[in-house]
């Protein structure tokens, strides 16, 4: 089922929670609300389950598929919602917990209790907790917590699930598992689902598509793929992964801060440019283009890439490189190595207040 | 390393003096107690348990229990859920407000009812028109023991219902369970023992409570007279015996409350490791 936000907005006393919003999200899609803490995304995912009211303004509204919900009770909403720190109901058992929504339904629509019990198996078996029916929340792992949280909020089979930080509180390995198997859920079942999360690669690799929030305000609606290529701002573009700043003053197509230059295709004046950590290139000597002199102060091999930090006296910030593990063995790169770094690309948004297309260019090369 | 304590002559001088007071200060009045009121033989003590303004005095003591419990436990419940529930203009107030009864000296308070209830009082002489009487008679007493007791549930749940916050509640609600089937499947089961724990200290001090009482109750024997004043009057009439036998029966209740105190509270410790 879709949902359709129109004018949303939300004010906590005098403070502006929420600019008025408008949000599309198509049927059987999965969206991540993405941005840091009081961005406001779990306010809108609250306003959305109808644990929180908007604003009353006229032309607030809030529309499941035809259903306009604007005016609503959670209760009647239809809305499964998985809260961050699983919310389990701590004296009941797993089955208990998963069963609460079938057996607090009217008489005369709640299901038998052996229908009841079959449902429930199906969804433990679903999330793989068969054997912890009679478990208590206090027995359970995190994860395994809010798997029986997730199936507490199918077995009403809602149209929409909404999940406020699912996987914030577990740790990466079970977060991971986790992300993966709630994708396939999705898939295999087709429910609209909009999550919230401030960890940018859960929202990227989850995501049909990624809502970016700050301020109470939304940045930026795309899939993932063209969130990261084409920000909309500098806040996206900063928000979305590690960035490296370049300050300085372009004279005659030259930057230039300190004895560091970079050739760029710009108009003279001071510029800032923002480069990502791999799209900077180390090597021995400075190419005819850009002359960036670099000493290697940290190395850590993280995963498939090793990340390397540079300093140097013209940098305010020290910069972040990720090279592959073949070119740090080719490099022989120490602590106080002296290099070069040139980057492949790199990026700029000259008033990001007036929100103009940014350019994002290649380095000359 | 030496963690501050460990030293043996230390540890063993705490221990012994706090041991020393315990026995000093709480064990041997108690043991007085018990011992006095057998002075003279169990039938003795029987007579004068069984005496007919004892008897009379015990009934109303319990009955004025009976009452307040309930009372103290829905505005307890009440109070606590609005407290932590909702955020709205003056909780902070309310929540100071809800001390009122255990910062003021009970006499006071009994003075203070006396002043509004008493058939010159303010509400007092309205309600006397009316033929209402409350002071010098048992919804005095009843009066003055709410206000005594009603802070110790709200206090007891405010506590454990701000620390479990209304996570569980919203995840029901959006479950669709209504309001009462909340409360009653959802909430309650998880304040169900700091509950029993108001309850418990609420009876301790509703049958205890004495200077509120002796303002507003009048001390009519036999009538409006609860334990604690019957003891009093007892021993102002030098039956030291009788004021020591209804002194045993106050001290059993009490015991028999800590008993219970300490058993809710092993059951909530164990109920941490197996829920």
């Amino acid at each position: 089922m879709s949902i359709r936000l129109h004018e949303i907005g939300k004010h906590f006393g005098r403070t502006q929670a929420l600019e008025p919003i408008d949000l599309d999200i198509t049927e059987g899609e999965l969206v991540g609300l993405l941005g840091p803490s009081g961005s406001g995304k779990t306010t809108l995912l609250r306003i959305i389950a109808g644990l929180e009211t908007a604003d009353n303004v006229a032309g607030a509204r809030i529309l499941f598929g035809e259903r306009d919900v604007t005016h609503l009770h959670v209760r009647d909403r239809r809305i499964g919602f998985v809260f961050q720190h699983y919310a389990l109901f701590r004296h009941m058992t797993v089955f208990d917990n998963v069963a609460f929504g079938l057996t607090v339904m009217p008489r005369k629509s709640r299901p038998s209790s052996g229908e009841i019990r079959s449902r429930v198996h199906r969804l433990l078996e679903m999330v793989k907790l068969e054997h912890m029916a009679h478990r208590y929340p206090a027995q359970l792992s995190g994860g395994q917590q809010q798997r029986v949280s997730l199936a507490r909020a199918l077995a009403l089979r809602p149209d929409v699930l909404l999940l406020d930080e699912p996987f914030g509180a577990l740790d990466a390995k079970v977060r991971q598992e986790l992300r993966r198997w709630l994708r396939h859920l999705h898939d295999e079942l087709n429910f609209t689902s909009l999550f919230v999360t401030h960890d940018q690669e859960e929202a990227l690799e989850l995501s049909d598509r990624v809502v970016v929030m700050s301020n109470g305000r939304i940045e930026q609606i795309d899939t993932p793929d063209e969130l990261y290529r084409h920000p909309a701002n500098r806040f996206v573009f900063e928000f979305l992964g590690d960035v490296n700043h370049l300050e300085g003053t372009v004279r005659n197509g030259v930057l230039t801060c300190g004895d560091a230059r970079l050739a760029v295709d710009l108009a003279d004046g001071p510029e800032e440019l923002l480069l990502r950590p791999h799209e900077l290139e180390l090597a021995p000597s400075a190419t005819q283009h850009a002359h960036l002199p670099v000493c290697v102060t940290a190395i850590s091999p993280v995963g498939a890439e090793v990340r390397v930090e540079l300093e140097a006296d013209w940098l305010g910030e020290p910069w972040l490189a990720t090279v592959s593990h073949a070119d740090y063995e080719r490099l022989h790169l120490t602590r106080g190595t002296r290099l070069y770094a040139a980057p492949r690309r790199w990026h700029r948004f000259p008033d990001e207040r007036s929100k103009q297309a940014a350019s994002t260019l290649e380095a000359v090369s | 390393m030496q963690r501050i304590g460990d030293g043996v002559a230390v540890r063993r001088l705490l221990i012994g003096a706090a041991v020393v007071l315990a026995a000093l200060f709480l064990l041997l009045p108690l043991v007085a107690i018990f011992a006095q009121a057998f002075a003279r033989g169990i039938d003795v003590f029987w007579a004068n348990v069984t005496n007919h303004y004892t008897l009379a005095a015990i009934q109303l003591t319990l009955f004025i229990a009976v009452l307040t419990i309930p009372v103290c436990l829905v505005f307890g419940v009440a109070l606590a859920w609005l407290v932590t529930r909702f955020r709205f203009p003056g909780r902070r107030i309310l929540q100071t407000l809800i001390d009122i009864p255990f910062a003021v000296s009970p006499v006071v308070a009994g003075l203070v009812y006396l002043l509004l209830y008493g058939r010159t009082g303010w509400l007092g002489s309205w309600l006397d028109g009316h033929d209402i009487q409350l002071m010098f008679a048992w919804p005095g007493i009843l009066l003055v023991t709410i206000f005594v007791t009603c802070p110790f549930v709200a206090r007891e749940l405010i506590p454990l219902m701000q620390a479990q916050g209304s996570r569980e509640e919203e995840a029901a609600v959006t479950l669709g369970a209504p309001g009462w089937t909340i409360f009653r499947r959802v909430t309650l089961p998880n304040i169900r023992w700091a509950l029993l724990y108001g309850v418990i200290l609420t009876n301790a001090r509703a049958v205890g409570e004495f200077g509120a009482v002796s303002v507003v109750s009048g001390a009519i024997r036999g009538q409006t007279n609860t334990l604690p004043l019957h003891l009093e009057q007892l021993y102002q009439d030098y039956n030291t015996v009788g004021a020591f036998a209804s002194a045993s029966l106050l001290a059993l209740i009490a015991l028999l409350t800590l008993v219970a105190k300490a058993g809710l509270e092993w059951r909530a410790a164990r109920r941490e490791v197996h829920p």
